[in-house]
């Protein structure tokens, strides 16, 4: 086979390429078909024509975002086989049973009611179009449920065990699966973050016509339904995200450790508010790991195991052990990982040979080491450290920018409830220069908790070197070079229907 | 759930994937109508009906290719890795015909959309014409094999560096590949025929009803024909041997005398949805093609899979190829599925509710140009 390296590289930076662009149009999605749903029960409640207008201004703007969403994400489904189909043999008893559900339950919703929110106004009755607006939105976001599922599992993976004869996970507890605490705090935390991002496009929006002096009711009425929900919802984006961090904590602790560029452990672990990373330091060397830094005093501690005093281990406790704390080195589970890939080999050949005693003894090592069995792949020690810099900052970026969102939203409330909003105008500015700082945390976000995994496609378990299709990487290459120009030239595309619509504004409609 | 043998979910879950796959073919009539756009719409609103009489249900499609690809992933995930990481040309470019498709009907008609008109009704005739192609041929590897690879530990790769290109190269496959065109531009015409309301359209949905016809009855017997004659691939229900079985499809039916009834009633169907549209002008003939087209291909595929038939050949290593019974799910996932598989008829109750309700008053110029939203 050829350099399998290059292959992992590129197939890696094509999921990456494909699901970040996905990632740009689906949290606008998730949000903005709850907002137009509460602006339209808003209508069927007053009859306000109005208002009528104010939803299929919205709604257009959701169209447009929302077909762009349908062409990136067929792509992803399919890469699982394409991309990594050694992957899918291995957990796809598992992980292909949450993405068809979502295929019978979400998409089909979303597609079916979606014509009757555009193309029903006069065609079925008021209460039925609000109706096929709200499935809408639960369609969409039942959708990221069961995506979330699926990835909560691969950084946490329960519910399954590993059966030698087909050489591969099996799902033994569904339930398991579902109620992966994993999964759970992701998908809260992930819809959430798509609720806030939907308020933040629809008041950046609102104020731009504000600063225009167009539309001003217009623009007041969305900026409070948005400004309200994304309120409130920021609330829950924190306590969520906080519960993220937990769950991180608990089972993914080098990931936590990489957020926080965090290399030696400590009891009251402070959180790093502000803080450069010095380029040279690696893992191992007596070096500081930050040129400058600002620290909050045992938040991390808290923020990972809700306690003050908690012991953080950092990279390097992980990689080199730590007795005291009971901490196994890499090492050491490469070597029980090599033993449990050893055994596995043998009791295959035994089984061919029909030595059932020798198959049975083999299989009995394997089940003892079977928990490191990941480890066995690994080819260093130091292969288990994801990039520490990239995940640092892309955490402390989402962080950031959570915390200003919140201030802002209180903001555009308080002003806009006083209604002075329209005098202050560099509220205003702030909001419009806020919309695109939104998609900036949400790809952050991602990439803390994708490039944070790193190297393992599920934890533990499978490093993505095995997790890799066996094609050549010229392929994936040509393929990735495709991807990356059509989805820019419809991204552009898009962003420029976009600002004509916007331009022409509601009374178009 | 033990009473229930792992045998038997492997075969509701293989008749499953055929029933969705049927579906995804008739509904590929959306395509079959794109790529008649300019064939039946001579003026510009001429062709504005007709795509927003498509674009009312092309989303629809698209879900049951998704679905289609979720089902075979949740059931089969060996047919899943080892035929969309080996002939991974073919479905990257399927996939590229479906990518251009998703924004096309929204952004072909808004204003400074960056590309021009032209260029989003090109894309549209490469995912209807090409796209389907593709797929045909796709579908066709199921009858003629691939040049896969699986060593002990399941994990496959692909013998030859065209990566599943070379399947143009058979005939068969591309007969199929031409087959499925014709078959969505015949389902293409019936649908627009049934829910326009505009006579020069009708008319010309009803010649190009006939062409299309005329192309694809020879590819039809062609196909079919071999498909049932040619040599299969049966394996041994104890030592799992796979060897070649001369006529296999063929056996299949006749050792299933209902599913070759359903074959020939809903080739029967079909032909006489197209019969009445073209010498009855009955608007409700589209019902019967669809009908049609989802028995036949439904059996065609199911064929496949069951009476120990081998449904995924490998050229490169006879020993390789895929059963329903080698690729598919634990007990435990395809048991829990098969509960969730419950909801299909629910989810077909609304999506038939609804398309009835939406399609009560056939479409017009005047109502797309009312319209608040339109394509
Ligand atoms: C508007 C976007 C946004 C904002 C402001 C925040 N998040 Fe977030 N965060 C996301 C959008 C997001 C996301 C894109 O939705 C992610 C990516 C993966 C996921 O589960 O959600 C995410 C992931 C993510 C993870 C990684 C989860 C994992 O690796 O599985 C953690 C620990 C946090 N977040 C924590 C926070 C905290 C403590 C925040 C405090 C302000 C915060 N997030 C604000
Ligand atoms: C890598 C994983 C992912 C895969 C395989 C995937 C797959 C898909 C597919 C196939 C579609 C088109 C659906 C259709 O036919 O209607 C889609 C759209 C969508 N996906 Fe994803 N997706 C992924 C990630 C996500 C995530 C993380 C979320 C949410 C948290 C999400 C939410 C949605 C939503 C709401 C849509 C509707 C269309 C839109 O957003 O514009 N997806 N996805
Ligand atoms: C839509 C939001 C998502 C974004 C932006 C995203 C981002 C990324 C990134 C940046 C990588 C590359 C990591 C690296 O190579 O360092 C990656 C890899 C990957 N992600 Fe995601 N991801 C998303 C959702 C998902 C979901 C929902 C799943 C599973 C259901 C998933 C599965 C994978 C897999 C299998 C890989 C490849 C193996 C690997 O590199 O780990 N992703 N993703």
């Amino acid at each position: 086979m050829e350099n399998t390296d290059l292959l992992v590289d590129w197939s890696r930076a094509q999921f990456a390429l494909t699901a970040l662009y996905h990632w740009l149009f689906v949290p606008l999605t998730l949000g903005l078909t709850f907002i137009v749903a509460i602006m339209e029960t808003i209508y069927v409640k007053t009859g306000d024509i109005w208002w009528k207008k104010t939803t299929q201004f919205w709604m257009t703007l959701l169209a447009i975002n929302f077909a762009i969403g349908l062409a990136t994400g067929i792509i992803m489904e399919f890469e699982f086989g394409t991309n990594w189909s050694n992957y899918s043999w291995i957990v796809g008893d598992i992980f292909g049973a949450p993405l068809a559900i979502e295929g019978l339950m979400a998409f089909f919703m979303e597609s079916t009611f979606f014509a009757v929110m555009f193309f029903g106004w006069d065609k079925v009755s008021k209460k039925m179009h609000l109706l096929s607006t709200w499935l809408v939105a639960i369609g969409s976001n039942l959708s990221a449920l069961w995506i979330l599922v699926a990835n909560g599992w691969m950084q946490h993976p329960v519910g399954m065990q590993f059966n030698p004869d087909t050489a591969r996970n099996e799902m033994v507890n569904f339930w398991d699966v579902f109620f992966n605490p994993s999964a759970v705090s992701k998908f809260l935390h992930t819809v959430t973050s798509g609720y806030v991002l939907a308020s933040l496009f629809v008041i950046g929006i609102s104020a731009w016509y504000l600063l225009k002096k167009r539309e001003m009711r217009f623009a007041k009425r969305s900026m409070i339904v948005a400004a309200s929900f994304g309120l409130i919802t920021s609330f829950f984006l924190l306590t969520t995200g906080d519960e993220s961090a937990f769950e991180v904590a608990q089972n993914q602790p080098m990931k936590l450790a990489a957020m926080e560029g965090l290399y030696k452990g400590k009891t009251r672990a402070g959180i790093v508010a502000i803080g450069l990373l010095d380029q040279e330091k690696s893992v191992g060397d007596t070096k500081e790991p930050f040129t400058f830094k600002l620290e909050i005093p045992n938040a991390l501690s808290f923020l990972g195991y809700h306690s003050l005093q908690a012991f953080v281990p950092g990279i390097e406790d992980l990689v080199f052990g730590n007795k005291k704390h009971g901490i196994m080195s890499v090492k050491e589970k490469m070597k029980e990982g090599k033993i449990a890939v050893n055994a596995l080999a043998s009791y295959k050949q035994y089984q061919k040979e029909e030595n059932s005693q020798k198959a049975k003894e083999a299989l009995s090592t394997f089940r003892k080491h079977e928990r490191y069995l990941g480890y066995g792949y690994l080819k260093s020690p130091l292969d288990a450290v994801p990039n520490v810099a990239l995940t640092f900052y892309s955490f402390h970026v989402m962080v950031g920018l959570g915390t200003w969102f919140l201030l802002l939203f209180i903001l555009v409330l308080y002003f806009a409830m006083i209604n002075e909003i329209e005098k202050r105008r560099w509220v205003l500015y702030a909001a419009l220069w806020t919309i695109p700082l939104a998609y900036v945390a949400q790809e952050a976000g991602w990439i803390v908790a994708e490039a944070g995994r790193q190297p393992w496609a599920i934890q533990d378990l499978l490093p993505v070197g095995m997790a890799a299709s066996n094609v050549a990487s010229t392929s994936v290459q040509i393929t990735f070079w495709l991807f990356a120009v059509l989805f820019t030239g419809l991204l552009i595309a898009e962003i420029k229907i976009m600002l004509t619509q916007i331009k022409n504004g509601p009374e178009e409609h | 759930m033990e009473t229930i043998s792992l045998y038997t979910l492997q075969t509701y879950w293989w008749l499953l994937v055929s029933i969705i796959g049927a579906l995804f073919v008739f509904m590929t009539f959306v395509q079959g109508g794109q790529t008649l756009l300019y064939t039946l719409g001579k003026t510009e609103d001429e062709r504005d009906l007709v795509i927003n009489s498509l674009g009312r249900k092309w989303e629809l499609t698209f879900t049951s290719l998704v679905m289609f690809g979720g089902a075979l992933f949740a059931a089969f995930p060996l047919f899943y890795a080892v035929s969309f990481g080996g002939a991974y040309y073919v479905w990257m470019a399927i996939l590229f015909c479906f990518i251009i498709q998703a924004v096309s009907y929204e952004y072909r008609k808004k204003p400074n959309n960056l590309f021009g008109e032209r260029f989003y009704e090109i894309m549209l005739f490469i995912n209807g014409s090409l796209g389907i192609f593709l797929i045909g041929t796709a579908l066709g590897t199921l009858y003629t094999g691939g040049n896969f690879i699986v060593n002990d530990l399941h994990l496959s790769h692909w013998a030859t560096s065209a990566y599943g290109l070379e399947a143009l190269l058979v005939p068969f496959n591309v007969a199929f590949g031409l087959m499925l065109v014709f078959l969505s531009r015949i389902q293409g015409s019936l649908y627009l025929y049934n829910n326009i309301d505009h006579p020069d359209i009708e008319k010309r949905a009803l010649h190009s009803l006939k062409t299309n016809t005329l192309f694809f009855l020879p590819l039809f017997l062609y196909v079919a024909g071999s498909m049932l004659l040619q040599t299969g691939y049966s394996y041994d229900p104890q030592t799992k041997v796979v060897t070649p079985e001369s006529m296999k499809l063929l056996h299949n039916l006749m050792a299933y005398p209902l599913l070759a009834a359903a074959l020939l009633g809903g080739v029967g169907s079909l032909l006489y949805g197209i019969y009445i549209a073209l010498f009855k002008h009955n608007k409700k003939a589209i019902w019967y093609s669809g009908l049609g087209t989802v028995l036949a291909v439904t059996v065609l595929l199911f064929i496949l899979g069951i009476n120990h038939t081998v449904y995924y050949s490998s050229l490169a290593d006879l020993q390789s190829s895929l059963t329903i019974e080698n690729s598919s799910g634990s007990h435990y996932t395809l048991f829990a599925m098969s509960i969730v598989s419950l909801l299909v008829p629910v989810v077909l109750g609304y999506i038939f509710a609804i398309w009835r309700s939406m399609d009560k008053t056939k479409l017009t110029i005047t109502e797309v140009k009312s319209d608040s939203h339109h394509y």
